[in-house]
């Protein structure tokens, strides 16, 4: 029987530790004050407009709430499917899946036309609404997560960690569900208006989640300097390689199925060949970048032992990331509705025209401040509770 | 015990305490009160009535649409800066052209009062709601500007405001970091009922024929629905189930 995993707040006193705790809270205030700005002034000092509804905020918040759910996966895989080499980092996992999604739902509110009316969108449903039942899920994951992460540290609750790990499993695919759904339940826009969003949403957050919590594994263990043997980077890498061809597959099917309709065609040609900004993103950034590089970098058989290799393929995954939400989320919306097939549409509203948005600093500002307020959260909890592994070593020893 | 003789000496300004909260608290309810009963009064709307519009486009010229936009901007007290991408449209001049035949017609494009709005079925806080009567409005108070009702609407209907307002009109509040959209001008429907006419029907409409039709779609004897059953009707993206009420003829 292997001895029990033994864990530790971080230590290290390092002046890169200090510098990186100091530049992600510079990060948050700017996030702030970005979000104070668009507040006092109204959304006009956005990119945002009337045809473009939502834009950069949004991109960084559904990464964040998406890799949140998929960072989770790491304790599933332990406490739910028995995997007892994913154990040690499971509640490492656990805590990173509440950072990212709380520094999510801050964009997600602050982007508000009335942050100030959060009560209102705590005490008002309407259970026809994805959103609403959003709200729920969102907020009920947070409540879970910890009482999982919880159970995991307390010794004598252990036999209650299984359960509750079971429940979070099922609820972060819901989770996923819902947020994915978001886009799938919009029948009036032919790039979104179908099932596969859900699903895709939730692939895609197996690849989000674990390429940014092997970015963080790595980087505390190093500013801590723990031995992290590459025989656990290794068994990340590979999972890392089928989450990300799962990713590019459902992207495959996506459009392979809408390419199929006629009434489609419009959009996809959109997207595939003349979109400018979301074509060249959708084949550089998020295909050739984000999906068919990485997966060259995690198979290649003489990078297999190359950390950086790692660190390279996790990046791409995450810029892919964006790059994906953008075309989705902004992509989605510039273009035009067709109200009136079988005319050309012209109006003062941007009727039948593709739809215009730059982003600005502020909106900029406040996605990245999310950002990295779910990293402060992350790194401040690593300080505080014993949640990282002393040392994940060679396995067999 | 002078905490007894404090608690004697205390009694009658607290008996006097007492009744002036409680007149103060009787002067603060009441206008809660009246306005209790006035949103009674404006909640307690009939279904009996669907009110809906028709759009004849073969009566309407592009100057027409023209009068219709200007007119609702007066009565609501909305404006436009040609070319801004954030201001807010409660109605619009379309300009369609045929693809095949290049034939050209104009037509002003607003909330289209669906009988299943998406809009109201996505927004999370029930801010987006369509009343009794078929209108479907914004509740402005409990609108918290996510802006999912503008992904929703396959019309393009709704607009977000991006900015401070100023000179708002008493019938038309409006707020900025929320949504709005035409309300079918039901401050006149409110007052008129079945006579209530539109700001935008009302500067179109000058001969026999009207270019837009106000009116009950649920009344067969109605005007609107007697149009409707002389030359039928179109519904934009019928498609999709929704069953606008307002329709056009001449598409």
């Amino acid at each position: 029987m292997p001895a029990a995993t033994q864990y530790s707040e971080i230590k290290t006193h390092s002046s890169s530790y200090w510098a990186l705790l100091v530049l992600l809270a510079a990060g948050v205030l700017i996030g702030v004050a970005g979000a104070h700005h668009m507040d006092v002034e109204g959304h006009h000092v956005s990119g945002m407009n009337n045809q473009i509804v939502w834009g950069l905020p949004h991109v960084f918040a559904i990464f964040l709430i998406v890799a949140a759910s998929g960072a989770l996966n790491i304790a599933s895989l332990a406490s739910v499917f028995a995997k007892q080499a994913y154990k040690p980092l499971a509640r490492f996992s656990a805590i990173l899946s509440v950072a990212l999604l709380v520094g999510g739902l801050a964009i997600l509110l602050l982007d508000l036309g009335r942050p100030d009316r959060l009560i209102v969108a705590m005490t008002y449903y309407n259970f026809k609404s994805i959103f609403a039942w959003n709200i729920i899920l969102y907020s009920g994951f947070v409540v879970i997560v910890l009482a999982y992460l919880w159970l995991m540290m307390e010794r004598r609750m252990q036999r209650w960690s299984k359960p509750a790990g079971l429940l979070a499993f099922v609820w972060r695919l819901v989770l996923t569900t819902g947020t994915g759904s978001i886009f799938g339940f919009l029948v009036a826009r032919e790039s979104y208006d179908t099932a596969l969003l859900a699903p895709m949403f939730i692939i895609m957050s197996f690849a989000f989640g674990l390429a940014t919590l092997i970015l963080l594994l790595m980087l505390s263990f190093s500013l801590d300097r723990r031995e992290l043997d590459v025989s656990h980077l290794l068994r990340l890498r590979r999972l890392l390689g089928i989450f990300t061809a799962s990713v590019f597959y459902f992207v495959v099917v996506f459009h392979l199925t809408k390419l199929y309709g006629t009434q489609n065609h419009g959009f996809e040609a959109f997207i595939l060949m003349d979109g400018g900004i979301y074509t060249s993103l959708f084949w550089i950034a998020q295909i050739g970048l984000g999906n068919l590089l990485p997966l060259a970098l995690i198979y290649a058989p003489s990078l297999q032992q190359s950390s950086n290799s790692l660190v390279l393929a996790c990046l791409l995954v995450i810029a892919g990331a964006f790059a994906q939400l953008y075309i989705i989320i902004v992509g989605g919306q510039a273009y035009p509705l067709n109200i009136f097939p079988g005319y050309v549409v012209e109006s003062g509203f941007y009727d039948g025209v593709v739809g215009e948005y730059a982003p600005s600093l502020w909106e900029f500002m406040l996605g990245f401040g999310g950002l990295t307020a779910a990293l402060l959260i992350a790194l401040l909890v690593l300080r505080v509770l014993p949640i990282m592994p002393t040392a994940l070593g060679a396995e067999g020893k | 015990m002078t905490n007894l003789a404090e608690r004697d000496l205390t009694q009658p300004s607290r008996r006097g305490f007492l009744k002036g909260a409680a007149a103060a608290a009787a002067t603060l309810v009441a206008p809660g009160i009246f306005l209790y009963r006035t949103g009674q009064a404006a909640t307690s709307l009939s279904s009996e009535a669907r009110w809906g519009l028709l759009i004849d486009t073969n009566v309407l010229s592009e100057a027409d649409v023209d009068a219709c936009v200007s007119a609702c901007q007066r009565e609501h007290g909305w404006r436009a800066e040609p070319g801004s991408k954030t201001d807010a449209q409660w109605i619009r001049k379309v300009k369609l052209t045929d693809q095949e035949t290049g034939h050209q017609k104009f037509l002003p494009m607003m909330c289209l009062h669906c009988e299943s709005p998406p809009c109201v079925d996505v927004c999370p806080t029930g801010a987006s709601f369509k009343r009794a009567d078929g209108i479907v409005l914004v509740n402005k108070h409990i609108c918290i500007g996510c802006r999912y009702c503008m992904m929703a609407c396959p019309y393009k209907a709704r607009s977000f405001i991006h900015e401070t307002l100023k000179d708002q009109l008493p019938v038309a509040p409006r707020g900025k970091g929320t949504v709005e959209s035409c309300t079918l001008c039901v401050h006149r429907v409110d007052r008129d009922g079945a006579n209530a006419v539109p700001a935008c029907a009302e500067a179109v409409n000058r001969g026999e024929r009207k270019a837009i039709v106000f009116g009950d779609l649920n009344d067969p004897q109605s005007e609107i629905s007697q149009r409707l059953q002389e030359l039928g009707g179109k519904r934009l993206r019928a498609d999709m189930g929704l069953n606008p009420g307002v329709r056009y003829q001449g598409l």
